[in-house]
């Protein structure tokens, strides 16, 4: 069953990119959503049915050399059944949404070009090279799952190729998520080196090790455990556009809606999370590393959330949305409730993909037109279409019944359980203050979204209002599906993914045990109300699908945060809303003043921080120049240069010598050539028969 | 079938042969049957060395079909394979035959043409299989001719000079690689590479002129070898005669040149540098590894900006071939099976791409990255073929591409980080410049008035892709089929290697080599 579900994309994308000919337009787009469906019902009867324990399958050998051993193998555990989950249900229902979205497409002469199977193709194709991603039991089948993901994404990007930008964005999204990449695979390089093996229990079992090596990498010595960490972390940082590495995924948008949903919302940027979660054995021997993967998350979170207030294209403000939410997942995983991460991943992948689904109904109502300032009063043309986006937006700013924990949309649960665990880990520090401000933001962007959209007057062109509609039925189902999995998904599976230890480790996989007697003192003092530790996960690394340290008690405290730390999602989420309300709906003219009064602060914004232009000016000119003064002076002047001028000194000595012999005919002179041959090795073997 | 190799080394010389004594060249139909006689010879030779895979016993370390006879002036002809020559000759035999069929609309001096393809492929075949240093000579240097010719006369505006400095530089490597195979009979006494190849030369560091030459006669030695093979690599910096050599070469020549001739460097290193210098080698360790690094970033950088197709994939194979010298020096066994991987892997897809090339080069008679643009437009099938073979050229996993590069930056890791991380930038770089590339040929909107009555690939020649879609795919799912034959013969090779340098340690002293 396993096997099926990872290969039925594959062969969806096999059929309907070079068989649809015979299938039909039709057939291809019906044959990769019905082997997705399958896939996704058999997911699901893995994820309820299957145990948490581990089971490995193996499938074919791959790469062998000396005691590198490598399969295509499956590994099923509890991660691996929730990416499994989260990647089938969401592919499928984007398949099916697709269906609607991609009917006409005004960049393709419909008829003429058959950019429809092609599409799916690709869809199908992302899909699989996701779950070979999720489902592997080593580092390298990850990291083609991880490199055939980063393809898919190229290709879907790029779908309009007849549009430059979006042919700029493809290329920009392969080469910095390369950028990534490059540290993914130094990370396993330092991993073969040290464990002998790139399976994962075998490194899981090296992890308490590790933490004691010293390893000479560059110019120093390091800990093996938090430079590894750390390198694999700078993969997860370029797949999850974590800052720095960020820039290609607004541009990512380029690519049809659909894509944005599937891959840039709700699973391909999500990998690094999990990455981050699967080596949580070895993350928990790298505090440093740890630390690193916290602040770079609660950075990001803030960073692209205030970038998310000033933009206009309306899947820009989900796009800076997303990278956003991500932070908030690496934050919880640095400070060691991995399965916080996860949750927040699982629920944000149905909230997410809502947002963008009903964008996408927007835009595809709207005439592909993406710009809010051109949008209002849609609530009464797109009744369905509103209803969904509203619900996406209650489940990403959190909201529920405060204090009780799970009581709300999707997001409450998930959000809120990464705050209160962000303020444990870091002792209310940066990561707690930065995730705070940004569901402030958060708040305000996706009201601010709504309000553009749904309600004032109609802005802009006239005739695109007057024909705005709501879409077809096929796009409507997916959405539908979408908003029971934001409503519920956090109420339904908050005790699995943020409940006491005992029922998260159990969730998981692993073992409970009682914890030491220091430890539990060690906590009474810290927090006293969270003096009653009973359970700790058993210190056996790789034993369960996540692994918490017997000194990781983040997951207990966070239950038990002052009352006021419980309420600030909330109370900022009220800010939030109030402010969006008092801009958009009161007062529509303050915004436009306070951008005119904040110039400098609102281009700033505006422009992303202007990163794209800082490493343009330091990365790409520069590259090039050196390339071009490489060539012409390195390759040219120096190397041609040199080599010619002994030659020219040289060689026509020789000519002059030579030239009597000189007939112009070339075979002449392959026959000297020959005859000096023959005479070399005459002369050896003379010499050779005098020894 | 005792003569096997000598059978699949002569027959395309024998065609060669018939040829040119028997046809009369000039009417079309002679060129008709010229090219048909080629075609069947290269196959035939392909399906016969077929029967060398298979007799082929990777299990077994030694040299094995073994042929040996007296030849003359008291010279001997030996030719064998093992595990690091047995896949060359395959991926000699098997490139062959679509090498001629691409060269199917070639009209000028065809039966020359066929000719010197035919002999080109029977002194690789030697170069590959021959077990005696006079014979490798031979062979070794003789190739040089038809590929001067090819590119001299069927080349393109610029080929005189272009073939001249192809011939220039690889032929001084050669000289100095001739003096040490003197040297080398001067010691060992024998010009019988088995037996070379289990002789101790000479390791005391001895000094001339007051410099100190650690590893003594070994250095020398090496030192004169790599001069040759670095060179034929090519290898940074005596790399520039490799741009200009493929930009003018036609396109057949472009394929054998990067996909086997590029090879003759790296199968010398495995035969002879590693093997029979090993101190030499591993005293001249960081000099190469060094080297290697800054190919991969430089020329992928000079390929940044490339403006000639072919120039840019010439750039790209100079950086490729960089990993194989990384990993040949890294000593160790991921090392040395990813570079023989990769020189594999690199003459299926540096082929097919210089075949893409010559596929709009046909049509358009250009090479301008400039010219082109929005080809996807009316040749979607072509997009596709060569979207493979860039995103093989980047090393995406699943493709054979990766599994070389892959390996080579594991073996060179553990041993030297800087070099493993400089190196590993190459797989950057090689993104940018491999898509760039392609969206500015392929990509876009479909504009130019030159291109809008441009024609989709001939079945002709998608059946010449074919086959190398299917290795490149193949190779890259399952590559046991290569690793499996050669990793014995590496084991045995890293091993001796190993051993002789922990041996040779003394004599070297700072010449360490496990950091």
């Amino acid at each position: 069953m396993e096997s099926i579900i990872l290969f039925a994309p594959l062969v969806g994308a096999l059929i309907a990119g070079f068989g649809w000919r015979l299938t039909g337009i039709r057939g291809a787009q019906w044959i990769t959503t019905g082997l997705l469906l399958l896939a996704c019902a058999f997911s699901w009867i893995v994820f309820l049915t299957h145990g948490p324990e581990t089971q490995h399958i193996q499938i074919l050998r791959w790469i062998e050399s000396g005691t590198l051993s490598t399969d295509w193998s499956i590994r099923l555990d509890r991660l691996t059944s929730i990416m499994l989950v989260v990647v089938t249900s969401v592919s499928s229902l984007v398949h099916l949404y697709s269906f609607g979205y991609m009917a006409h497409d005004e960049n393709f002469r419909d008829g003429e070009e058959s950019y429809k199977p092609r599409f799916f193709a690709y869809l199908s194709f992302f899909t699989f090279a996701m779950l070979m991603l999720v489902t592997s039991d080593n580092l390298v089948q990850m990291f083609f799952g991880w490199e055939g993901v980063g393809v898919a994404s190229y290709l879907l990007i790029g779908f309009y190729y007849r549009k430059p930008s979006a042919n700029a964005a493809a290329i920009k999204a392969f080469v910095v998520n390369r950028v990534g990449d490059f540290g993914f695979a130094l990370g396993i390089f330092g991993l073969f080196y040290l464990t002998d093996s790139i399976k994962l229990d075998d490194v899981f079992a090296a992890a308490p090790a590790l933490a004691e090596t010293q390893i000479t990498f560059l110019w120093a010595d390091w800990n093996a455990a938090n430079l590894l960490a750390f390198l694999l972390f700078i993969g997860a940082m370029g797949k999850s556009a974590q800052f720095f590495l960020h820039t290609w995924l607004p541009d990512a948008m380029e690519g049809p809606t659909p894509v944005s949903a599937l891959i840039h919302a709700a699973t391909m940027v999500t990998a690094g999370v999990f990455l981050v979660c699967r080596m949580s054995p070895l993350m928990e021997f790298a505090p440093e590393a740890m630390g690193f993967v916290t602040f770079l998350g609660a950075s990001t979170a803030f960073f692209a959330a205030t970038v998310g207030l000033v933009q206009n294209d309306i899947k820009r403000v989900i796009a800076y949305s997303t990278c956003s939410q991500l932070g908030y997942m690496f934050v919880a995983a640095g400070v060691g409730v991995y399965s916080v991460a996860m949750f927040h991943l699982f629920t944000h992948a149905f909230f997410k993909a809502m947002l963008f689904l009903g964008a996408g109904s927007v835009i595809h109502g709207m005439h592909h037109e993406q710009d809010m300032r051109n949008y209002g009063g849609l609530r009464k043309k797109m009744p369905y279409t509103f209803w969904a986006m509203m619900i996406g937006t209650l489940a990403i700013t959190g909201v529920g019944i405060p204090l009780t924990g799970w009581i709300g949309f999707a997001g409450f649960a998930s959000k809120d359980a990464v705050i209160e665990s962000a303020f444990v880990g870091t002792a209310g520090g940066f990561a707690f203050w930065a995730l705070v401000v940004a569901a402030l933001f958060t708040s305000f962007y996706s009201w601010r979204l709504m309000f553009l959209t749904f309600y004032g007057k109609p802005r802009g062109n006239k005739h695109t209002h007057e024909h705005a509609h709501e879409s077809p039925g096929v796009m409507l189902v997916p959405l539908s599906v979408l908003a029971l999995g934001a409503v519920f998904a956090g109420a339904i599976w908050y005790s699995s993914f943020f409940g006491k230890t005992n029922e998260v480790v159990k969730f998981f996989g692993g073992q409970y045990t009682a914890p030491a007697e220091d430890l539990v003192k060690e906590v009474a003092e810290r927090s006293p109300k969270a003096s009653k530790l009973k359970y700790v996960m058993e210190d056996v690394p790789g034993e369960a699908a996540i692994y918490m340290a017997p000194n990781n008690t983040v997951l207990h405290e966070a239950h038990y945060v002052p009352t006021w730390v419980k309420l600030s999602p909330f109370v900022v989420m009220l800010i939030g809303f109030g402010m969006a309300f008092w801009f958009y709906i009161v007062n529509p003219k303050l915004p436009a003043r306070l951008a005119e009064n904040q110039r400098p602060l609102y281009l700033f914004l505006l422009n992303k921080w202007y990163v794209d232009e800082i490493y343009d000016f330091f990365f790409v000119k520069p590259a090039m120049a050196l390339g071009r003064f490489l060539w012409k002076r390195g390759d040219g002047n120096v190397i041609d240069g040199s080599i010619n001028g002994v030659a020219m000194g040289i060689i026509p000595f020789f000519t002059r010598l030579a030239g009597r012999l000189q007939s112009g005919y070339i075979f002449s002179y392959a026959f000297a050539m020959v005859i000096g041959i023959a005479i070399l090795i005459t002369w050896m073997s003379i010499t050779g028969g005098a020894q | 079938m005792d003569n096997l190799l000598s059978i699949v080394t002569f027959l395309p010389a024998l065609a060669a042969l018939i040829l040119g004594l028997f046809l009369r060249g000039g009417t079309e139909d002679a060129d008709q049957n010229a090219k048909w006689l080629a075609l069947f010879a290269t196959s035939a030779t392909f399906v016969i060395s077929l029967f060398i895979l298979f007799q082929f016993d990777p299990s077994d370390t030694e040299m094995q079909m073994v042929e040996q006879s007296d030849w003359l002036m008291g010279l001997q002809y030996k030719l064998g394979v093992d595990g690091i020559s047995v896949l060359f000759v395959m991926l000699t035999t098997f490139m062959m035959p679509l090498v001629i069929a691409a060269s199917w609309d070639v009209n000028v001096r065809v039966k020359e043409y066929m000719i010197a393809f035919l002999l080109l492929e029977t002194l690789m075949l030697g170069v590959f299989m021959a077990l005696d240093l006079v014979l490798f000579y031979l062979f070794f240097e003789a190739g040089l001719i038809p590929m001067f010719l090819i590119i001299g006369i069927w080349g393109g505006k610029n080929r005189i000079y272009a073939s001249f400095k192809f011939f220039l530089y690889t032929f001084l490597g050669s000289v100095l690689m001739l003096v040490a195979m003197v040297g080398m009979f001067a010691d060992a006494g024998t010009t019988d590479i088995p037996t070379l190849l289990k002789h101790e030369f000479a390791s005391e560091s001895f000094s001339v002129l007051g410099v100190q030459v650690i590893g003594g006669l070994q250095t020398m030695l090496f030192l004169a070898f790599f001069a040759s093979f670095a060179v034929k690599m090519p290898m940074w910096p005596v790399h520039t005669w490799l741009p200009d050599a493929h930009v003018q070469a036609p396109t057949a020549g472009s394929v054998v040149l990067a996909a086997i001739l590029l090879k003759m460097g790296g199968y010398g290193f495995l035969r002879f540098s590693l093997p029979m210098f090993p101190v030499g080698s591993a005293v001249m360790t960081d000099l190469v590894l060094w080297m290697s690094a800054i190919a991969i970033v430089y020329t992928s950088l000079v390929a940044l900006v490339q403006e000639d197709m072919k120039k840019l994939i010439a750039y790209s194979s100079v950086a490729h071939m960089g990993y194989v010298t990384m990993g040949i020096f890294a000593g160790n066994q991921q090392g040395i099976d990813g570079a023989i991987f990769q020189m594999i892997s690199h003459g299926f897809i540096s082929g097919a791409l210089f075949l893409c090339v010559g596929v709009i080069y046909d049509r358009m008679h250009t090479r301008q990255i400039d010219a082109y643009g929005g080809l996807v437009n009316r040749m979607p099938a072509y997009a596709v073929i060569f979207m493979l073979f860039t995103m093989a050229n980047v090393g995406l996993p699943g493709t054979s591409g990766f599994i070389g590069e892959f390996l080579t930056l594991m073996g060179i890791f553990q041993v030297n980080t800087w070099v493993a991380m400089i190196a590993t930038t190459g797989v950057i770089l090689s993104a940018a410049y491999a898509l760039w590339l392609y969206r500015r040929v392929v990509m876009g909107d479909l504009i130019k008035e030159s291109l809008k009555a441009i024609t989709d690939m001939t079945a002709r020649e998608r059946w010449i892709f074919a086959p190398l879609v299917v290795m490149t795919i193949w190779l890259g799912v399952y590559p046991a089929p290569v690793l499996d034959r050669i990793g014995p013969a590496v084991e045995a090779l890293v091993a001796d290697y190993q051993l002789a340098v922990a041996h040779g340690d003394g004599a070297t002293q700072h010449a360490n080599v496990s950091y």
